[in-house]
């Protein structure tokens, strides 16, 4: 008991010294650093959200996507006043209902969550009766169709045109607010009975039904819990960037994701975040060999695809080379932490 | 009175190629019956018909009075039937604690929201089910090993995890698909002094595949004999060891060691 | 809708879908041996398309020697993918597997976007596959009849390869079982390298024909159709070849007719082709000429 009250007093303290960082930087930091930190919190949210199904069941699911659009549609339609409404639809008029509805911020982005997350209890019939390859294709399929959808159905999405001027609501602290609720709900399900019955069905889901465990119920669960958190994510999103559209969502979105799980360490928490951040901010550094380089004398045109082709080596030299990522299966505790201090390194 | 436990005429074909061809049995509660035959004879089929991993092709499952026919695997097991693994299955990332807690799971009865709230019902629950677990593996001899990936145990403590999980699913039948495969003779005598404790004090009844004879004979109570999907005989050991199909069926396709 | 129509719609749908059938192959080949949909076997489509056109215009090669050079090029490429991004993984869990495909495929995509150039490309046509003619009333394409005629052709050759020769066989034991053909002392990666040439060559072949047919060449050309073929593949039951190629015509077939009979669903279009999947996933898993898969215990 009292080793589980000082971890939670470490953890608040942690939490506590995450915040006084942020504070720091929204007072002091430029634009671009504020911009990075919220990205990396989106991005942990969402990496922490999509090592669940993807790392803790072993499932390759490559549609978060479309759970990510599903967020930040919704979340969007709810902020947008009635007057931003008709500005945006000017080709075919909103459909009545959401034409009127108006939330808080809050509520669009728990709306936004529960939407993806009834959105994947629908598909979760046709794709949890697969595995394998079959899981990623049809998920990827499902990533495609809600794209299309969202191109097609012009009186929902406003179609390719998609919405613009949202209004900026999403800071820091929403951003960071959200990963770390994220962290911890996904932390006390992995490490729950629930948790266990998970990864049982990833080690071998035969032995895990011969143990009484039913896989649909569980990976269901980690699916709508998975699914929750992106659409959440894609509600942060919307309003960070406050222009959202179908070209926005592609399946490289989803190749980002996989490769902050792949690169972290399949099956941690502790590696998706840890990745995530890595992306975050190492994704805007090699923007640079994308932008044009101008030396004074010379000026050397940027390489549209540099950056594509610098991850697809990252992720494959990761999964052939070092597959564990850089946590392997492991999570941070702080009981390893003060092993590690009290043994100096070897 | 219905029957305890009862397998009628069960056929299991794969594709064009009949793998058991009417299997019947019946057990007695606390009994310990025995499987064997050589190899390909059809008996892991047997078991992964009456658990559900593949529905038979006819024939039927009773258990306590109620059909079994074709219900899906995990539902089974909590029904109190619970089985091993001829080539080990374990979590082999999980230690062995845990590979034993995964079987809890099934009876839980906090909820889920129960169990993300930390409330204290989830909380009691979780404390017991990881005592009950180190029970198990006290009883299996795996206690010291507990905090160990089930993957990096020797092979004959990997086949007594196997046992310890199948049993904290708390069954009532127990099939255990080659327990002795793979352990030396020291090891083997030890498991069937446990095989027969763990009957007794769990008051299981168990039903096992060995190719081990000594093993087997020194055992069971009765024996059912496959070959090519067929009964070919049944009766208690020294009727089993006399009997001249038997023995031809075991000279004509030898069996492995 | 009039006969003629609905003939000519007949028409471009068979000569989609063995366009179709004939990429179908090369996924079906793959899986039935190695159990991996191969994510980059799409992007062998723009390999192909690319190596056509730099041989016509940088090496001023005419169309007959540039194209079948293109195919075995792009027979390489696939060998050389197999060799880079899945035999290392031979032994690895599956996810490590079809992560790496995923990879590769990205890889292919934007390596040419940066070599070359996200600009489309216009594909040399030569005329001889231009040419209109008027076949019972209807303005067709001759291209539109050579692509049926020598998916089929190529069919034939595969099949007689496979069930006819030594090489065959040996495909067929490996596609069985992977592990006991190993231990008969098969080399099994040579195999598998035959199984990459082969399947790779015939998405060339439908690459080229693709580019013929929509002559924009771009690095992301082979997805759509990558991911077409690779549902008539299950549609036809994966491992199947005479199955992919039934299933390239069908959902070819299906794609046309739907938007011809219902004109309104023409931007659902490629999201016909994921529900005719989950279609088959639901209902028949093993698609149309496919056998059950089972779990050994
Ligand atoms: N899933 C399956 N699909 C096709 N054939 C199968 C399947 N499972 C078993 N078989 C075949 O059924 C026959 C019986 O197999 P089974 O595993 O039941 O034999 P066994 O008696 O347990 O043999 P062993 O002593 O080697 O364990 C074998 O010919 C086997 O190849
Ligand atoms: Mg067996």
């Amino acid at each position: 008991m009292a080793k589980s009250q000082r971890h939670l007093l470490l953890n608040l303290a942690g939490i506590l010294l995450v915040f006084l960082v942020l504070l720091l930087f929204e007072r002091h930091g430029s634009l671009y650093q504020v911009r990075i930190l919220n990205n990396m919190a989106i991005f942990i949210t969402l990496a922490v959200s999509y090592n669940l199904v993807n790392g803790i069941c072993g499932l390759l699911h490559l549609g978060p996507n479309a759970f990510i659009t599903i967020g930040a549609y919704t979340s969007a339609l709810l902020t947008m006043t009635a007057n931003e409404k008709m500005m945006n639809f000017i080709i075919e008029p909103l459909i009545w209902p959401l034409s009127v509805v108006h939330a808080p911020f809050v509520l669009s982005l728990l709306a936004g969550g529960l939407l993806a997350s009834l959105f994947a209890f629908l598909i979760s019939f046709p794709v949890l009766r697969v595995r394998g390859d079959y899981l990623a294709i049809v998920t990827l399929g499902f990533g495609e169709v809600v794209r299309v959808l969202c191109n097609a159905f012009q009186s929902v999405t406003n179609g390719p045109l998609g919405l613009k001027g949202l209004s900026p609501y999403t800071n820091l602290w929403w951003t960071w607010g959200v990963a770390i609720f994220t962290i911890a709900v996904t932390t006390k399900l992995v490490n729950s009975s629930y948790g266990r019955a998970m990864k049982a069905i990833r080690e071998d889901e035969t032995a895990a039904r011969a143990m009484g465990i039913d896989p649909f119920k569980h990976l269901l669960l980690a699916f709508l819990v998975s699914a929750f958190f992106s659409g959440v994510a894609g509600g942060l999103l919307a309003h960070l960037i406050t222009t959202i559209s179908p070209t926005l969502f592609t399946f490289f979105f989803t190749f980002n994701l996989l490769i902050i799980i792949v690169v972290g360490g399949l099956g941690s928490t502790t590696g998706a975040v840890l990745g995530a951040a890595l992306f975050a901010w190492g994704g805007e550094a090699l923007r640079v060999v994308e932008s044009p380089i101008d030396l004074g004398f010379l000026r050397i045109p940027g390489i549209p695809g540099m950056r594509m082709v610098i991850f697809s080596i990252i992720l494959m030299g990761v999964i052939i080379f070092a597959r564990r990522g850089m946590m392997g299966r492991s999570e941070f505790s702080w009981d390893a932490l003060w092993a590690r201090l009290h043994r100096p390194a070897r | 009175m219905s029957s305890f436990f009862k397998l009628d005429n069960l056929v299991m074909q794969f594709g064009g190629l009949t793998a058991v061809n009417g299997f019947s049995l019946e057990l007695r509660p606390g009994e310990l019956v025995g499987l064997i035959g050589p190899n390909g004879a059809g008996k892991t089929t047997v078991f992964n018909m009456i658990t559900g991993v593949y529905p038979p092709t006819s024939g039927t499952i009773h258990w306590l009075g109620q059909d079994l026919t074709g219900m899906p695997l995990h539902r089974i097991t909590a029904r109190g039937i619970a089985r091993t693994f001829q080539n080990i299955r374990l979590f082999t990332d999980m230690s062995v604690l845990e590979n034993v807690m995964v079987s809890f799971h099934q009876k839980i009865r906090a909820g889920f929201w129960s169990a993300m709230l930390g409330l204290p019902a989830y909380v009691r629950e979780d404390q017991r089910i990881h005592r009950e677990a180190m029970d198990y593996l006290q009883e299996l001899g795996l206690a010291h090993v507990a905090e160990e990936k089930a993957g990096s145990l020797p092979y004959g403590r990997q086949r007594r995890l196997e046992i310890a999980r199948a049993l904290a699913t708390q069954p009532k039948v127990l099939l255990l698909d080659e327990p002795a495969a793979g352990m030396n003779p020291q090891e083997t005598m030890e498991l069937a002094n446990l095989v027969r404790e763990l009957r007794d004090r769990h008051e299981l009844t168990i039903f096992l595949i060995e190719h081990d004879m000594k093993f087997v004979m020194g055992l069971v109570e009765r024996i059912k004999v496959l070959d090519y999907g067929t009964t070919i005989a049944e009766g208690t050991p020294a009727e089993i060891q006399g009997n001249p199909e038997v023995i031809k069926a075991y000279l004509g396709a030898p069996k492995h060691a | 809708m009039t006969a003629t129509i609905l003939l000519q719609q007949l028409i471009n749908g068979i000569s989609l879908g063995s366009l179709y059938g004939l990429v179908a192959i090369g996924y079906t080949m793959v899986y039935g041996i190695l159990r991996l949909i191969n994510f980059a076997h799409g992007d062998l489509l723009m390999v192909a398309s690319y190596a056509a056109i730099y041989g016509v215009a940088l090496f001023s090669l005419p169309w007959f020697v540039s194209f079948p050079l293109a195919i075995a090029f792009t027979g390489c490429m696939g060998i050389v993918l197999d060799r880079g991004a899945y035999k290392p993984l031979r032994d690895a869990p599956r996810i490590s597997l079809l992560i790496s495909a995923i990879g590769a495929s990205f890889l292919l995509e934007n390596m040419a976007l940066v070599v070359i150039g996200g600009i489309p490309k216009g594909f040399p046509r030569p005329a001889m596959f231009a040419k209109v003619i008027d076949v019972l009333g209807l303005r067709i394409q001759v291209l539109t009849i050579y692509i049926p005629i020598l998916t089929l052709i190529f069919l034939a050759g595969l099949l007689y390869i496979i069930y006819r020769t030594r090489v065959g066989k040996a495909m067929r034991a490996a596609s069985v079982d992977f592990e006991t053909t190993r231990l008969m002392g098969i080399n099994v990666d040579r195999i598998i390298a035959i199984t990459f040439l082969i399947g790779s060559s015939l998405a060339a072949a439908g690459g080229i024909m693709w580019a013929l047919k929509y002559p924009q060449v771009n690095p992301f050309m082979g997805v759509i159709p990558g991911l077409k073929a690779f549902i008539a593949a299950v549609l036809g039951g994966i491992g199947n070849i005479v199955g992919a190629v039934i299933g390239g015509f069908l959902l070819g077939l299906g794609e046309i007719m739907i938007v011809a009979l219902i004109p309104e669903l023409s931007q659902y279009r490629d999201a016909f082709s994921f529900v005719i999947l989950i279609l088959v996933l639901l209902f028949r898993p093993t698609g149309i000429m496919g056998e059950p898969i089972t779990d050994k215990t």
